[in-house]
């Protein structure tokens, strides 16, 4: 298993390298560059761009990027002069964080419950519903639930803030609207994966122990069909945060979503860079847990012995 | 009589489908005695699977229902049974041994975990004590070092292994009856004997009564006391091993025993399909099932079903061919050189 584990970390180190090398070139091959204000003067801008060292080589820049990177050092942003993109990410992280914490909670639990309880109901009118719910769920994009759930829940019924982000009461329905999605897809997957795996040969076996129906399914039906909903999971927690960028906007709340397309359009290198490897290091962290979490369930996948 | 521990009567057991209504098991009497291997023989979906599986309830209800017909055990009825009366005989009364080892066994348990299973919600055993008890057991059905295997997955294991772990928990319960649905079919031969011949001991040793159920006429003739022939829904026929092999009565157990291949039968020889397919068992036909395939066939075999006849204590075969009014023919025609 450790060895499984030390392998999975490896993997994820190299994947995150890969992306920031990829996006450093990138982001200086778009057209422009970040001072590109008509304003500025010849001079000023040849000033600005050695005061932020992009008039060395470009092999060196990235050389004294990666070195900054190691140190967790992502440097100044160029449309913010005074503040480094650490600041920024400091400042709007946790509201992103949080709100995606809560839609990820919501989404799984939810998830995973509408689907059992679905699959266990299976051709009733309760699996119908449940079916219903997920279909609309998976087809409805999010800036539109969340406009659906603003107009009936916050202006028609009034039970909950239209908008921002000041206590509990203000992100339920932010994280409905950004975990919907997810939900259905989740429990879309539980309920599949459930009623193929009741026709498994060991569900026979289990119940000719004389075990309960209720251990039957605990123990040996949800268990083996929860490994398909793992699975989607790594994706899953990208669909969520890129999901935050509408939602956020939508509700008003001050995350990284509104940071990171103001600075692809401003050409603020460090922004992006900083953005993108900080996104990209989450996500490939996440993708690493689901398949660490993988092994612990599935005993199968525990390669290279314990 | 008090001798039979199981006594199953007219059973009939049928599944509702989008295409209609499937008779499965149509009118099936069997009884199976303590310490007795019982063989049910019959090709794929003559009704041999769903007919054990009734005795335990497994098939799925719904779909499933009786249409009719009993199952005694132990002179409890068991068609009446609730779930939760069922959960009291199965594994600790009656065992089953399933047909696939390898998708049998529950691939995120330990072999130990789904051994001890049995006893959840039973009695009142100590930890220690289900763990030793699955130790001996599995020592018993020639796992070797048991400690280890008790932690392992099933996939670390192989494919006799896994089938030794299902008869481990077949047997953990100490049942009286063991049924077994083709336990071999998915192992190569030399593991096969070695099942075969577990099986065998365990029954000299506990006095469990075996049924065993299987398509390979020559798994019959190695380990049952006695046979039932299924074919289509019914019973053909049913004897003792020797009256079924040595004085067949039925069409259909002569064409089973003509289409063995012996080492006797050269390359150039062809061996003796039963041509044509078992009848759709949506619309079962009003007369013997067998009849439309069977080279004896007379009028009255698309007409009527056929009664029992008995042939001796144990023989009875459902033909008309041995109704007093029929030809004498001899269904083994064309056997008689290799004897």
């Amino acid at each position: 298993m450790a060895k499984y584990i030390l392998k999975r970390v490896g993997i994820s180190i190299v994947t995150i390298f890969v992306l920031v090398s990829v996006v450093f070139f990138l982001a200086r091959l778009m057209p422009g560059g970040p001072f590109n204000d008509p304003k500025l003067s010849a001079t000023a801008r040849e000033n600005l761009s050695a005061y932020y060292g992009f008039d060395k080589p470009m092999f060196e820049q990235y050389l004294t990027y990666l070195g900054n990177l190691i140190h967790g050092n992502f440097g100044f942003s160029t449309k913010y002069p005074s503040r480094t993109v650490n600041d920024l990410l400091a400042g709007a992280f946790p509201y992103s964080a949080d709100l995606g914490i809560r839609a990820l909670c919501f989404a799984i639990s939810f998830g995973l419950v509408f689907g059992i309880i679905s699959a266990l109901n299976r051709g009733n009118k309760i699996d119908l519903i449940f079916v219903i719910i997920a279909v609309f769920g998976t087809s409805v994009p999010d800036f539109i639930m969340g406009a659906l759930l603003q107009h009936f829940f916050a202006i028609k019924w009034g039970l909950f803030p239209i908008a921002q982000y000041k206590g509990f009461s203000y992100t339920i329905l932010p994280s409905i609207g950004l975990g919907f999605y997810t939900m259905a897809s989740v429990s879309r997957i539980m309920r599949a994966s459930m009623l193929e795996v009741v026709q498994q040969d060991y569900i026979k076996t289990a119940r000719s122990k004389g075990i309960s129906r209720f251990r039957v399914t605990w123990k040996h039906q949800i268990r083996n069909a929860i490994m398909p909903v793992v699975t989607i999971l790594g994706p899953t927690v990208a669909a969520v945060l890129t999901g935050t960028f509408v939602i956020e906007s939508l509700f008003a709340i001050p995350g990284m979503g509104k940071y990171y397309v103001e600075s692809v359009q401003n050409n603020d290198y460090s922004l992006i860079l900083g953005m993108t490897a900080f996104y990209g290091t989450f996500l490939v962290f996440c993708n690493m847990i689901v398949d660490i979490l993988y092994g612990v369930i599935d005993p199968r996948v525990r390669i290279g012995g314990k | 009589m008090d001798n039979n521990i199981l006594e199953i009567k007219n059973l009939q057991f049928s599944f509702r489908t989008y295409g209609g209504v499937v008779k499965s098991v149509r009118d099936v009497s069997f009884n199976v005695r303590k310490g007795e291997i019982l063989g049910i023989v019959g090709e794929s979906g003559c009704g041999k699977s769903v007919t054990s599986q009734c005795i335990l309830r497994l098939n799925p209800e719904p779909p499933g229902f009786f249409e009719g017909g009993s199952i005694k055990y132990r002179g409890e009825e068991i068609i009446t049974k609730t779930d939760k009366e069922m959960r009291k005989i199965r594994g600790t009364e009656i065992g089953f041994i399933f047909q696939d080892p390898m998708t049998s066994l529950n691939p995120t348990m330990t072999v130990g975990k789904q051994i001890e299973e049995v006893f959840v919600g039973k009695g009142n055993m100590t930890r220690k004590q289900k763990k030793e008890r699955a130790l001996e057991i599995l020592r018993l059905v020639g796992i070797n070092e048991p400690e280890r295997r008790y932690h392992q997955y099933p996939h670390e294991l192989s494919g006799g292994m896994k089938q030794r772990v299902m008869i481990a928990i077949a047997l953990v319960g100490n049942p009286s009856i063991i049924i077994a649905d083709e336990p071999t079919t998915s192992l190569d031969v030399t593991i096969e004997a070695q099942i075969l011949d577990l099986l065998m001991e365990l029954r000299d040793k506990f006095q469990t009564s075996i049924i065993l159920i299987t398509h390979d006429l020559g798994v019959i003739a190695k380990m049952c006391d006695r046979v039932l022939v299924m074919y289509g829904g019914k019973i053909a026929e049913k004897g003792t091993v020797d009256e079924i092999f040595y004085e067949t009565a039925h069409p259909y157990t002569a064409g089973l025993i003509k289409s063995i291949a012996t080492l006797d039968t050269s390359k150039e020889q062809k061996l003796v399909p039963i041509d044509g397919t078992p009848p759709d068992l949506f619309a079962p036909p009003k007369g013997c099932p067998f009849a439309a395939r069977c080279e004896f066939a007379m009028p009255i075999c698309s007409e009527e079903q056929p009664e029992d006849h008995r042939l001796s204590e144990e023989h009875i075969c459902a033909c008309w061919l041995q109704h007093e009014y029929a030809p004498k023919v001899s269904v083994m025609k064309g056997m008689e050189v290799q004897k």
